[in-house]
């Protein structure tokens, strides 16, 4: 095992702690060392916004806690969510008295701990009200779409909700765009090789040279297929294949794309993938309205990429021009 | 009538603590294979810290299963904490409100248990998790109940069937949960949920058996 660590059972607490440091213009520490906030949470007059999930997805999920954006997060273990009580602590740290949105994926331990957390709040006269993300398509089929996992269209959902709290939606107006966000968004994953977690000291799973596998989670949870490593532009193929048509993606359409690596493929790799994508949309009479490269939503040092796309209304466009500034993402007011 | 008094209970409770804190490393090997091998420490984590608060402030068998779903609930993340803080607050609520636990009350308060479960979770039997040990055992107590068995016997049969739904974990593929994410790969394993379960499980009916033989 190739990593920075001085003890396997501290990653989780020595990153949040650099983590601020590094980043104290933006997030602070708060009462619970397992709850970061942005600076100047709770924001008066505006919905509150928290996620959280666990750690190992850099800059997932505290990366996006900053302006315009989420205003806190709760910090689980390493692919671990974090205990109701984190939950709880953030949606207080976030609470302006308008109400706080939860917006998060859909994992087993998510779901319950944010479950009892709404309960706690709900005892506390705290408004709360939740969307759970499930924008990875190859995790379940589309008859069964409350089964799919949320993946990297989780900082898209982040995005909107949060843009639309500052815009002066109330809570419901949070909740809705959030949902709409989601609903419009689709994601897949290819994964090249798996990845360590440092407690376990082993990879969870193995990829062999010469293959990848195709719709791989966030965790390493198994694909729907097992190919062999195409070009490129096949592997991009293959993606838009299976996420195309399910919402479905038509001519006509405006689009954000989010291509985020899993850790460690280069970026380099992202914009050979990213240039592959640009010519199957346009080819559709698909636009695309913003295109976000980078690490975004990374899984420890998987190899691979995940590949987003968010179909845009009016609404969502506003939503995503409005400036916001945090670790992972920064967008700046451009008038297109 | 076989029964105890919720006082004497307690002592199911730390031994419960205590087959925990003896098998962390069991649990964290099974965990080990197919998930990410904390199960034991998180299990041993949460448990501990119940002992201590316990240690310091004592009381019945209803109210230390409370602290023990509060500690798990609030502080033990994952699946394991929401789950088994809502397993042991079915039971105590429900013992909570009995005078003596007799055959009866201990049959109410394992259903009271898997109705809490089962309204946070959506995991059935055969999904490869704590359910598959616990859901079977609470039936094969009920059923022993209604074929006229006593305490001792019914507590026996849900010891068995613990046991038994624990070791059909091994040919299952994981549907929820972490080690879902392994599919196909998470086969040939006992789940490390259900090997916990079977342990409290068995040592439930051990201990009631001692308590109701004095």
């Amino acid at each position: 095992m190739q990593k920075f660590i001085n003890n396997p059972q501290q990653v989780v607490d020595e990153m949040l702690e650099g983590f601020v440091k590094a980043h104290s213009d933006l997030v602070v520490t708060t009462d619970n060392e397992r709850v970061l906030k942005y600076k100047d949470a709770p924001v008066d007059g505006k919905v509150g916004v928290i996620t959280g999930g666990g750690s190992g997805h850099k800059p997932a999920f505290i990366g996006y806690i900053g302006r315009n954006m989420v205003d806190a997060v709760a910090v689980g273990e390493i692919f671990t969510s974090p205990p109701a009580q984190m939950f709880y602590d953030a949606i207080r740290a976030a609470d302006s008295g308008k109400g706080v949105a939860i917006l998060y994926g859909n994992y087993a331990g998510d779901n319950m701990n944010v479950q009892m957390a709404m309960e706690l709040a709900e005892e506390e006269s705290i408004k709360v009200q939740k969307v759970v993300a499930n924008d990875d398509v190859p995790s379940a089929p589309k008859n069964e779409r409350e089964k799919r996992r949320g993946v990297a269209g989780e900082i898209l959902m982040w995005k909107a909700g949060a843009a639309k709290a500052t815009l002066g939606g109330d809570l419901n107006a949070v909740i809705r765009v959030s949902q709409k966000a989601i609903d419009n968004t689709r994601s897949i994953g290819v994964g090249l090789s798996g990845c360590s977690i440092p407690e376990v000291g082993h990879p969870n799973f193995t990829v062999d040279d010469g293959k990848m596998e195709v719709g791989i989670g966030h965790h390493g949870e198994p694909g729907i297929d097992i190919a062999d490593l195409e070009t490129a532009g096949e592997v991009v193929r293959r993606m838009c294949d299976v996420i195309l048509p399910d919402l479905p993606f038509n001519s006509g359409d405006e689009v954000v794309l989010l291509l985020s690596g899993l850790g460690s493929t280069p970026v380099m790799e992202l914009y050979i993938l990213l240039n592959d994508v640009e010519k199957i949309l346009t080819g559709m009479g698909i636009k695309i309205y913003i295109s976000y490269v980078g690490n975004y939503f990374t899984s420890l040092e998987m190899a691979g990429a995940t590949l987003t796309l968010m179909k845009l209304d009016d609404e969502l466009k506003e939503c995503m021009d409005l400036e916001a500034d945090s670790v992972g993402l920064r967008q700046f007011q451009v008038k297109k | 009538m076989a029964s105890f008094t919720k006082e004497e209970g307690i002592i199911v409770l730390y031994n419960i603590i205590s087959v925990i804190q003896e098998n962390k490393q069991y649990l964290s090997d099974i965990d080990g294979a197919i998930g990410d091998g904390d199960h034991g420490i998180n299990m041993n984590k949460g448990f501990s810290m119940c002992r201590e608060e316990l240690d310091e402030n004592p009381g019945d068998l209803p109210y230390g299963l409370n602290v023990l779903s509060r500690v798990l609930m609030m502080k033990i993340g994952g699946s394991m904490g929401p789950l088994y803080g809502k397993f042991f607050k079915g039971i105590s609520t429900s013992l909570a409100e009995k005078d003596r636990i007799d055959a009866q009350a201990f049959g109410e308060a394992l259903s009271a248990s898997k109705e809490s479960i089962s309204a946070i979770s959506q995991a059935r039997v055969g999904d490869k998790t704590l359910v598959d040990a616990f859901y079977p055992a609470v039936d094969a107590y009920h059923k022993a109940l209604n074929e006229g068995k006593n305490f001792t016997e019914a507590l026996a049969d849900m010891k068995q069937a613990a046991n038994a739904g624990r070791d059909n974990t091994q040919d299952m593929v994981a549907k929820i949960g972490r080690s879902s994410r392994l599919g196909e790969r998470s086969k040939g394993v006992i789940d490390a949920g259900a090997a916990s379960c079977a342990l409290i499980l068995e040592t439930m009916a051990d201990t009631i058996t001692g308590l109701i033989d004095k």
